[in-house]
């Protein structure tokens, strides 16, 4: 029997740019891949979530501050409360600091300039839904395109929700830090762009690793819960 | 009823912006140290008086307009 595909949700705010990609992406590893516009105030039926990346709300106040009070933000914040495995890619990371789903903060690079390329990442934790294909301590390499990368953690992050850092500074973050979980691991924010990186026509398909990943745990999820 | 809001960066927290204006400033001739670089929200708010309109202010400050992981606020009542 042909294993299930897990249902995973894709984003769309006002200003999301990389829901297309991630819709994509999704589906090229096996997921089936759901659209969800930012009106809805209920999420179909889902097995995970993907906040894109992008500029939501034209990054006005703050990247994510407006996005955090979107109708289907609240949805979103709903399904990781009860357990739901939710990921959120740059922006995305953004509104999930901002909901108050990932600690901290994003801020513009300390450099001051966008950076726009392909960067080195080393996972530090293989234990979390969104790394289980990774082992402890490979280097991926994965794209960045940002101007607001640069994470500032709470006094205090524990260590062990330190999912992804940079081999090499970026963008300023503090200890390198490239992504983060919560405490219960179910929710993973990263500033880098796997969707960008799932063939190696692409240059890479390290991100596909993150994708697949996150499809695995969405699949297991669904066959538990059968 | 008149109120701004000074939104600054903590400090501690690098301000890269701040660092960009003290050096154009330094190119400029001026002697300065330090700059921090933050924002003026200018609101009009329906307040029966000058300390409802502050409670009413300070709440919003928490609840969207400064990010307090990174950010102070400081909020001024015009009458």
């Amino acid at each position: 029997m042909a294993s299930p595909q897990p249902r995973i949700g894709v984003i769309t705010y006002p200003g999301s740019q990389d829901d297309g990609d991630a819709l994509w992406a999704l589906a090229a590893n096996d997921a089936e891949a759901v659209p969800v516009w930012h009106e809805e105030r209920t999420l179909p039926d889902l097995d995970a979530v993907v906040i894109p990346g992008g500029f939501s709300y034209g990054d006005y106040l703050r990247c994510g501050a407006i996005a955090r009070f979107s109708p289907v933000t609240a949805a979103v914040v709903d399904f990781a409360r009860e357990g739901g495995l939710v990921l959120g890619i740059c922006n995305g990371f953004q509104i999930l600091c901002e909901a108050g789903l990932l600690p901290g903060a994003l801020l513009r690079n300390a450099s001051l300039r966008f950076v726009c390329r392909d960067v080195e990442l080393r996972v530090e934790r293989n234990d979390t839904p969104f790394t289980s294909r990774c082992s402890e301590g490979q280097s991926l390499v994965i794209p960045v395109k940002h101007g607001d990368g640069r994470y500032v953690p709470p006094d205090g992050l524990e260590p062990a929700q330190i999912v992804l850092r940079y081999v090499d500074d970026v963008n300023g973050s503090v200890d390198a830090i490239a992504g983060v979980c919560n405490w219960a691991g179910n929710v993973m924010g990263l500033m880098p762009h796997p969707e960008h990186a799932v063939d190696p026509l692409l240059g890479s398909a390290d991100g596909a690793l993150i994708l697949a990943s996150l499809v695995d745990s969405a699949r297991n999820r669904l066959l538990t819960a059968v | 009823m008149k109120a701004t809001v000074l939104v600054r960066p903590k400090q501690g927290i690098l301000d890269p912006q701040g660092e960009a204006v003290a050096s154009a400033l330094g190119h400029l001739g001026f002697n300065v140290a330090t700059a921090r670089v933050g924002k003026v929200i200018d609101l009009d708010v329906d307040a029966p008086d000058a300390a409802a309109a502050r409670t009413e202010v300070e709440r919003m400050c928490e609840q969207l307009l400064a990010n307090q992981l990174i950010e102070s606020f400081d909020v001024e009542i015009h009458g």
